[in-house]
């Protein structure tokens, strides 16, 4: 498992367990425990249309100055819906090794 | 002086929560709902009440759509009961942990196989460990006075925790009792607006109800759980400021004829009255017998109930709710567990009656209090006993 940062004593905890800091999800790594498919995305096949970053649940994507996604495996579950989104076939899941 | 009137229970809620002047009312408007919300929705259309009333496909959605409402900071009311409360469940711990302080009337009626519209209890005592705060009229102006009062006690910043009112189905919900209704003037200094500690707002953006893994769950819990216990502090200053104000004072528990009293009967809701009416009968006899009911359901006032029923050589205990396979109902299984550690306890007899509307008369009382002093007399080891159950 990811390293939880919120170790902290009860009284200290944030009202109801809230979440004071925005968009801290990115800090909870959660990439380890990918199912052993990954996607590998074909630039020559890639228009730069984003269905990816779009469809990503887990926001694995991030967009690029030059229009393309990278892809992050810090989030990626390899659920594999980038590739069944992408409308070019660009995106393919590959085993990926122990 | 306020006025009092001849009104159904149920609408005499919707009044308080009107004078609460809530922001949002969030309802499912069939069965098993009552007047209390309908009437709720003619203020909202007569434009009487400018809230937002929102009737939701579920009792599920119903109590998200109240948290969603308390989080960005509205003052949110609900009602529901019996399966709808069932349907609530899951949500309800939500709102306890998240600590939006909803404040909902339960209907108290049973819960079905078979059908039953009727009362009892079996409804919110499946709530019981659900963190919120839990209190029981005994008539039409209880009901009416711990509505207007659980919205103080469940936005106090040391409290945020939600209220649930409850009130017997039918016995008290749709019956016409007189009531002293408030003006609007004489209620608004008691009750000021809602004041979030935390809340949804985009320009300060937080997340609530988020993940909460092994390391930091418990620590969420606790903190729950502190303020659920700490609410008994607010809930005694809140109906001492009420008492001063309007004249009519709570206690957590209360004592009915209890002085040199050898056998006690424990009650909770409606049913006290009818119990105060065996309690006058047998002590005209010249019996040794009082009655205690239970206000503060949870949190549990212990100290208050063991003051209570200090002195007695009998507790006999009226469920109106049973825990199957056990030793009997809630309200016996917490007394057993309070006396538990004590080294002078009294004899606890404990009875499940009315069931699924069952009606509970003076004489179901005089049994159940002959019973216990005979069963106390005799040290009976017993688990509990289920009263007017027909044999053949």
């Amino acid at each position: 498992m990811a390293k939880v940062e919120a170790m902290m004593p009860w009284k200290d905890v944030p009202l109801g367990g809230t979440i004071l800091e925005p968009g801290n999800a990115r800090k909870f790594k959660t990439g380890d425990w990918r199912s052993k498919i990954r996607p590998v995305t074909d630039k020559e096949k890639c228009i730069k249309c984003g269905m990816c970053w779009i469809f990503c649940p887990d926001m694995a994507y991030t967009h690029r100055e030059d229009g393309y996604f990278d892809w992050n495996g810090d989030y990626c579950k390899g659920c594999g819906i980038c590739a069944k989104e992408c409308p070019k076939d660009a995106i393919t899941m590959v085993a990926e090794e122990e | 002086m306020a006025k009092r009137v001849g009104m159904e229970v149920s609408i005499s809620i919707s009044e308080a929560v009107k004078l609460a002047n809530v922001d949002v009312i969030s309802a499912y408007p069939i069965t098993p709902q009552t007047h209390i919300v309908e009437h709720l929705s003619e203020f909202v259309s007569d434009g009487e009440l400018h809230s937002a009333f929102v009737p939701v496909e579920s009792e599920h959605s119903a109590m998200s759509a109240a948290l969603g409402a308390s989080a960005v900071g509205a003052r949110t009311f609900t009602a529901t009961s019996s399966q709808g409360l069932a349907l609530m469940h899951e949500i309800m711990y939500l709102a306890a942990s998240m600590r939006l302080p909803v404040v909902m009337s339960v209907v108290n009626r049973a819960l079905s196989s078979p059908i039953n519209i009727w009362n009892d209890l079996s409804d919110i005592m499946a709530e019981r460990d659900s963190g919120w705060i839990q209190v029981f009229a005994i008539n039409g102006q209880e009901a009416y006075d711990l509505t207007l009062q659980a919205f103080k006690i469940a936005e106090d910043p040391r409290v945020l925790l939600p209220v649930a009112v409850n009130l017997d189905g039918f016995i008290l919900s749709h019956v016409i009792e007189p009531i002293e209704l408030f003006e609007q003037k004489e209620v608004d200094p008691f009750l000021p607006p809602y004041q979030p500690v935390l809340r949804l707002d985009p320009e300060k953006p937080v997340s609530m109800g988020a993940f909460g893994s092994p390391e930091v769950f418990i620590e969420v819990k606790k903190q729950v759980e502190e303020a659920l216990i700490g609410s008994q502090k607010v809930v005694a200053e809140v109906w001492k400021d009420f008492g001063q104000r309007y004249g009519r004072v709570y206690k957590p528990v209360e004592s009915y004829q209890t002085k040199g009293a050898e056998t006690i009967l424990i009650t909770m809701g409606s049913i006290t009255e009818t119990a105060m009416m065996a309690i006058d009968a047998l002590r005209e006899k010249g019996r040794q017998v009082g009655l205690v009911h239970i206000r503060l359901w949870r949190p549990f006032p212990f100290k208050e109930f063991l003051q209570a029923i200090k002195g007695a050589k009998t507790v006999a205990v009226l469920d109106r709710a049973l825990s199957p396979g056990g030793v009997g109902g809630p309200v016996g299984l917490e007394v057993k567990s309070a006396l538990f550690g004590k080294e002078e306890r009294p004899y606890v007899a404990e009875f499940v009656a009315g069931l699924g509307g069952r009606d509970l008369t003076v004489e179901t009382f005089i049994e159940v209090l002959d019973k216990a002093e005979k069963y106390s007399q005799k040290q009976k080891d017993f688990q509990y006993e289920l009263i007017g159950v027909r044999e053949k």
